[in-house]
C-alpha cells in the first residue's frame, strides 16, 4: 500500500516538473506560431541551443546554476532576434509546405553546430550540490532540483500570465494574434512586434532547455528529439492557446512518467498514442471550447 | 482527329521528351556506370519512394512527416515474405503493396480530416509508433540487429540475382517505368485534375460538388501503396531491412529529396534521390559528425533561392532562353 502511494507520489511529483519544463517550451512555441502564423519547428533547436550554453557557463565558467540559465536564456534570446530578421521574415508569407522545409533545415544546421562543438555524445549538466540532495515529503523522496523547477516554472508562468492578461504589450500581442491587419492599423508596430515575441518565445525555449537540462539530457539531436513532445503538446492545446498548454503539458508529463515507471516496455508508445487518440477525438484541442462553425 | 492544345491538362496523356527521358537516363547509367550497379539501385528505390511522396504532397497536397511508415512496412513485409519461404520476387512486392494500401486504408480516413500541422504531428506520431513496434517485436523484426537472410529465387525462374547487381538494377528500374506510368495517368485523369483543384482551394472544390475526403483517401491509399512497393524493393535490392527505414530521418530524406528535385512532376525525385544521396554521401564522407550541418544549409539554399527545386530551375531557365529566342 504505502509502496503504490509512494510510486503514485513519484509519478505526480515528477511528471508534473518534466511537464512544467515542457510547459515552459511549450509556450514559448505557442506565442511564435500562434503570433507568426509560422510552423516552427526549429524551436527546439533553440531550446538545445540554452541547455548547451548554460551547462557550458556552468562546467567551463564555473557560473553558478541559476546564473547560468539566466545568461543562456537571455543570450538564446538576443540571438533568435538574428535569425528571425534573417530567416523567419521570410516565412510570413511563404506556403507551410516552405516553413517547415526551412525550419526543419535549421535543426539541421543546429545539430551540426552543436556536433562540432560539443562532440556527438549526451553533454552531462552537474547538478550543484545544494540541489542535488533529497528532501522527504513523507510518502515519497524527492531531488530538490525537481522542487526548484518547480516553483521556478510555475513562478514564471505567473509572471507570463500576468503580462499576456494584464499589460499593454500582452494586449498588443493578442490583438496581433486575433488580427494582424486589424492590429497594424491601430498603430502597432506588428514587425517589432513580432522580433520582440519571438525572442521571448526562444528565450523560453532556451530556459526550459537550460533549467530543464539534467532531466532532458543534452544531445545533439535534442533539437527533434524533444520538439516531437513540444509539439505534442502545442497540438493538444489547439495551437496558440497559452492557457491550456500548462494543463496539456503536465498531462504529458505525468503519462510519461507513468509510462517509464509503470509500463517500461510500452514507454515508447504511450505518448504517440494520446497524441492520435486525442487529436483525432478532439481535433481543436483538450480544453478548448470549440468555436462555432 | 482534333488536335489538343499543349496546354490543355488532357494532353498530358501524351508522351512527353521528359518520358523518353526517364527511360533512357537510368539505361545510360546501367551501361557507363557498371561498378556503382548496387548504389544505382538504391537511388531508383528512393526515386520511386519520392515519386510516390510526390502524389500525396505535389498532387494531393498533404504534409506527411510519416511517409516512411509505409516504406518501412513494405521493406518488412517483403524481408519477412522472402525468409518465410515465399521467395518470388514479384509476389513479394505485390504483397507488400497490398498490405500497405490496407493500413493506409484503415488510416486515411482518420488521418485526413486533419490538415496542416495536427496532420503532420499525427503522422510523425504513427510512423513512431510503427518504429517502436517494429523495435519492440524483435522476434519478428530482428529489432536493432535487422532483418538478415533475405533470399530470391531466381527472377522468372531464369536471371539470377548476380552479386555485381544487373539484375537488382533492372528488376528496379522495371517497377520505377511501371509505377511511373500508372501514377502518371492517375494524376492527368479527372481524378487527378480533382486533387490538384482540392490542393488549391479545398472549399472551392467542396462547393463544386467535390467529395474531398474520398479523392484525398484514394490518394494517400495509392501513395502508401506505391511508398509499399519502394520499400520492399529496398528490401529485395538491398537484402536487409534495419529500423532505420521507419525512423522520422527516412520520411524527412525523401521530402528533401522530392523538393530539391521539384515538386509536383513525378520527376522530381528521380532527380533529387541522385543529388541528395551523393550530396549527403560526400558530406558524410567530408566529417561523419556535422555533416547534418550541410543538408540543412542545401534544404535553406533550396527553399530561399529556388522554389521549384532543380527541376524549377531548368524549367525558368528554359523559358527565359526560349522568350530570348521569341524576341528575336
Amino acid at each position: 500500500m504505502l509502496g503504490e502511494m509512494s510510486s503514485i507520489a513519484f509519478i505526480i511529483l515528477y511528471g508534473v516538473s518534466y511537464g512544467l519544463v515542457l510547459a515552459l517550451i511549450a509556450i514559448g512555441l505557442v506565442v511564435t506560431m500562434g503570433l507568426m502564423r509560422v510552423t516552427n519547428l526549429a524551436h527546439g533547436a533553440f531550446a538545445a541551443i540554452g541547455g548547451y550554453l548554460s551547462t557550458g557557463l556552468m562546467v567551463k565558467g564555473g557560473m553558478p546554476f541559476p546564473l547560468a540559465v539566466l545568461a543562456a536564456s537571455l543570450v538564446v534570446a538576443l540571438f533568435s532576434i538574428a535569425v528571425e530578421r534573417a530567416f523567419y521574415v521570410y516565412l510570413y508569407t511563404a506556403p507551410e509546405l516552405e516553413q517547415v522545409l526551412l525550419t526543419i533545415g535549421l535543426d539541421f544546421i543546429a545539430i551540426g553546430a552543436l556536433t562540432f562543438f560539443y562532440g556527438p555524445n549526451v553533454y552531462p549538466t552537474p547538478l550543484p550540490f545544494y540541489l542535488a540532495a533529497n528532501v522527504d515529503l513523507g510518502i515519497q523522496s524527492i531531488q530538490l532540483y525537481r522542487l526548484a523547477v518547480v516553483a521556478v516554472s510555475l513562478l514564471i508562468i505567473a509572471a507570463l500570465w500576468y503580462m499576456f492578461d494584464r499589460t499593454t504589450l500582452g494586449a498588443q500581442i493578442r490583438a496581433a494574434v486575433d488580427n494582424r491587419t486589424m492590429a497594424q492599423s491601430t498603430g502597432i508596430n506588428v514587425s517589432r512586434l513580432f522580433s520582440l515575441v519571438f525572442a521571448l518565445g526562444s528565450g523560453l525555449a532556451a530556459l526550459g532547455g537550460a533549467l530543464g537540462a539534467p532531466m532532458l539530457p543534452l544531445e545533439p539531436l535534442y533539437p527533434f528529439k524533444y520538439l516531437i513532445l513540444v509539439l505534442i503538446v502545442v497540438a493538444l492545446s489547439g495551437f496558440g492557446n497559452v492557457k491550456s498548454v500548462v494543463g496539456v503539458a503536465l498531462l504529458v508529463g505525468i503519462v510519461e512518467t507513468a509510462g517509464r515507471l509503470l509500463f517500461p516496455s510500452l514507454s515508447g508508445f504511450m505518448i504517440y498514442l494520446l497524441l492520435i487518440v486525442l487529436m483525432i477525438w478532439r481535433r481543436d484541442g483538450l480544453f478548448v471550447t470549440r468555436r462555432a462553425q | 482527329m482534333k488536335t489538343l492544345p499543349r496546354s490543355s491538362i488532357l494532353s498530358r496523356y501524351r508522351l512527353h521528351l521528359a518520358d523518353i527521358l526517364l527511360c533512357v537516363v537510368p539505361l545510360l547509367a546501367y551501361l557507363l556506370f557498371p561498378k556503382y550497379l548496387a548504389l544505382g539501385s538504391m537511388v531508383l528505390v528512393f526515386a520511386l519512394f519520392a515519386m510516390s511522396f510526390d502524389l500525396l504532397l505535389g498532387f494531393a497536397g498533404i504534409l506527411s512527416l510519416g511517409h516512411a511508415a509505409f516504406f518501412g512496412i513494405g521493406a518488412y513485409t517483403a524481408g519477412l515474405l522472402a525468409i518465410a519461404g515465399w521467395n518470388e520476387a514479384i509476389c513479394g512486392v505485390l504483397g507488400a503493396a497490398l498490405l500497405c494500401a490496407a493500413v493506409a486504408g484503415v488510416a486515411a480516413p482518420f488521418l485526413l480530416r486533419l490538415t496542416g500541422l495536427p496532420l503532420v504531428m499525427v503522422t510523425v506520431g504513427m510512423s513512431s509508433i510503427l518504429l517502436e513496434a517494429a523495435n519492440k517485436a524483435s522476434w519478428l523484426t530482428g529489432g536493432d540487429d535487422g532483418l538478415y537472410g533475405i533470399r530470391l529465387r531466381p527472377l522468372f525462374g531464369r536471371f539470377a540475382w548476380s552479386i555485381s547487381g544487373e539484375t537488382k538494377f533492372l528488376y528496379t528500374f522495371a517497377w520505377l517505368l511501371v509505377s511511373f506510368f500508372v501514377i502518371r495517368r492517375l494524376v492527368s485523369s479527372p481524378f487527378g485534375v480533382a486533387l490538384q483543384g482540392i490542393r488549391e482551394n479545398s472549399s472551392r472544390m467542396k462547393l463544386m460538388g467535390n467529395s474531398v475526403l474520398p479523392h484525398l483517401i484514394i490518394a494517400f491509399v495509392v501513395s502508401a501503396t506505391f511508398a509499399g512497393v519502394a520499400g520492399a524493393l529496398w528490401a529485395q535490392t538491398g537484402g536487409f531491412v534495419g529500423l532505420g527505414v521507419l525512423s522520422l530521418d527516412t520520411s524527412i530524406d525523401v521530402l528533401v529529396m522530392l523538393v530539391l528535385g521539384g515538386l509536383g512532376s513525378l520527376y522530381g525525385g528521380l532527380i533529387g534521390a541522385p543529388v541528395y544521396l551523393i550530396f549527403k554521401n560526400f558530406a558524410q564522407e567530408l566529417n561523419p559528425f556535422y555533416w547534418m550541418f550541410f543538408v540543412g544549409a542545401l534544404l535553406i539554399v533550396v527553399v530561399r533561392f529556388s522554389r521549384g527545386g532543380i527541376l524549377g530551375l531548368i524549367e525558368s531557365s528554359v523559358t527565359r532562353f526560349a522568350g530570348r529566342k521569341k524576341q528575336r
